[in-house]
């Protein structure tokens, strides 16, 4: 054996030595082989299951132990009336700045690609900031159509607070994800017996935030982070809290995720956002689920600025294929992909029908992608789902 | 859209800083992290704005974590092996 090397930082971030994903795969084996029957777990991160799927890591599970997306990407939940929201003031004239990954997501009569290919103009961009520069550099209106969870809601929060210019405005269909747990945890279909925590949520929460939580449903959270052996060792340790029937929060993250997570990034979000109860597409009626601008930041809200008559404007539209799309029951854990009659047919990432098969963080798309399962009809069955 | 990644700081400028991701440096804002920032730090960064930064410690911590949850699971179910499998990587390069 060669003498002990201190691997570079690089290698240390990566996280994905392939020696230590084998001893966590035996180690959950034997956690799992010594449990009665399957347990299922959820995770509420699209960056979640693009690490498991895009790793395989699904592959290395026990048989007995499942792994379900739940509503976790934020480009899924957001509501129909959200995006037509979007679509509206694209047709009036004002410039829409997004993230790619709503750009395709079908709203009641359509998408902000289709309201561009008709002339309307839609910007793509990757952080809130570049929607400042480009209201920076016009006179028209500009509207940044925010989406994502209380991660991406800290940075348009940054943006309105750094003083941007009058023609900059926010329609925000931010989403905080700790109320939306509570609700798949009370879903009497889904039988999740412990949660896995996203990391960088959990950054800005701090992971004490979920403490209450464990309080009142007796089921043990785990944050955890990205990389193949953050989630794998996440879920020993999840499955190892299942195991002993102790309730309780861990940290499985400690290089990003403190007790109390990031103060100043709390206060940033805080100042400028409130809850709000509204629906998350698919999933439910969320009692403080949605992020919207506190009454003095008006000024800034998009919906306040303009007159936005959605129900004048959607009273011929036509019925669309999205009626039997199931994307809500598989972010609740109770369908996968493979149980929708469209899945790959009529809806493919070309041609969407539901926005999980838009979002790269969405299960349709990523199953689409990668090729999924829990573990097959079986699986399903025992999760109350119907294969 | 949701993407954790964690870069290297190269230059701090006011609140802008140019960050390494293997390779490809793009500016960063560093408005929401909770702690300054200065060259050669790692940070996590979400939509252009950096969320933390990563004490080296806490990779370490990282490390040690790891090591420790398969001792534990070692003790409980004798899981011998994988304690010298997760050791072997450290002692072999
Ligand atoms: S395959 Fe398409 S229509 Fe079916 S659930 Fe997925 S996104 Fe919805």
């Amino acid at each position: 054996m060669s003498p002990t090397r201190s691997p570079k930082p690089s290698e240390r971030l990566e996280f994905r030595d392939p020696e230590r994903v084998q001893a966590f795969r035996r180690a959950l084996e034997r956690l799992c082989a010594d449990l009665q029957g399957p347990i299922s777990v959820m995770h509420v991160c699209g960056t979640h299951e693009q690490s498991i799927a895009r790793f395989g890591l699904r592959s290395l599970l026990p048989p007995n132990l499942h792994v379900i997306m739940g509503p976790g990407c934020p480009v899924c939940v957001t509501d129909m009336p959200e995006v037509d929201e979007a679509v509206y003031l694209a047709e009036q004239g004002v410039i829409i700045a997004t993230f790619g990954d709503m750009f395709r997501v079908p709203g009641t009569l359509k998408s902000l690609a289709e309201a561009k290919a008709e002339g309307a103009d839609v910007r793509v961009i990757y952080s809130p900031w570049e929607a400042l520069q480009i209201a920076r550099e016009t006179d028209r209106e500009v509207v940044l159509f925010a989406t994502g969870f209380e991660t991406t809601a800290v940075a348009t929060a940054a943006v309105i607070l750094s003083g941007p210019p009058k023609n900059f405005s926010v329609l925000s269909a931010h989403k905080y994800i700790p109320p939306v747990m509570e609700i798949v945890a009370e879903m009497p279909q889904t039988r999740v017996q412990g949660f896995l925590a996203a990391g960088h949520a959990a950054t800005i929460t701090g992971w004490k935030v979920f403490e209450r939580f464990v309080e009142r449903h007796g089921i043990p959270v785990v944050v955890a982070g990205f990389e193949p052996l953050d989630i794998l060792s996440a879920l020993v340790q999840l499955v190892e809290l299942i195991r002993r029937g102790e309730k309780r929060v861990v940290n499985a993250y400690p290089r990003c995720v403190t007790p109390e997570g990031n103060r100043n990034a709390q206060r940033l979000l805080w100042e400028v956002f409130q809850t709000e109860s509204g629906v998350w597409r698919g999933i439910a009626y969320v009692p403080n689920g949605n992020l919207r601008l506190r009454p003095k930041y008006r000024w800034a809200d998009a919906r306040a600025r303009f007159e936005i008559r959605l129900s004048e404007w959607l009273r011929d539209a036509p019925p669309r294929l999205t009626q039997e799309c199931l994307c809500g029951n598989i972010m609740a854990g109770i369908a996968t992909p493979y149980d929708c009659r469209l899945f790959g047919k009529e809806c493919t990432p070309e041609t969407p029908v539901g926005a999980c098969m838009v979002s790269s963080e969405g299960a349709c798309r990523i199953w689409y992608e990668y090729g999924g399962h829990i573990t097959g009809p079986e699986g399903m069955k025992e999760l109350g789902g119907h294969a | 859209m949701c993407l954790g990644v964690p870069g290297k700081v190269v230059e701090v400028n006011d609140m802008t800083a140019l960050v390494d991701f293997w390779g490809v440096r793009k500016p960063v804002m560093l408005h929401t992290v909770d702690e300054p920032v200065t060259p050669g730090d790692y940070v996590l960064v979400h939509v252009g704005f950096a969320i933390r930064r990563i004490p080296p410690e806490e990779v370490e911590e990282t490390l040690a974590f790891y090591e420790a949850l398969l001792r534990a699971a070692e003790e409980d179910l004798m899981a011998t092996e994988v304690q010298s499998e997760i050791r072997s990587p450290e002692e072999t390069s």
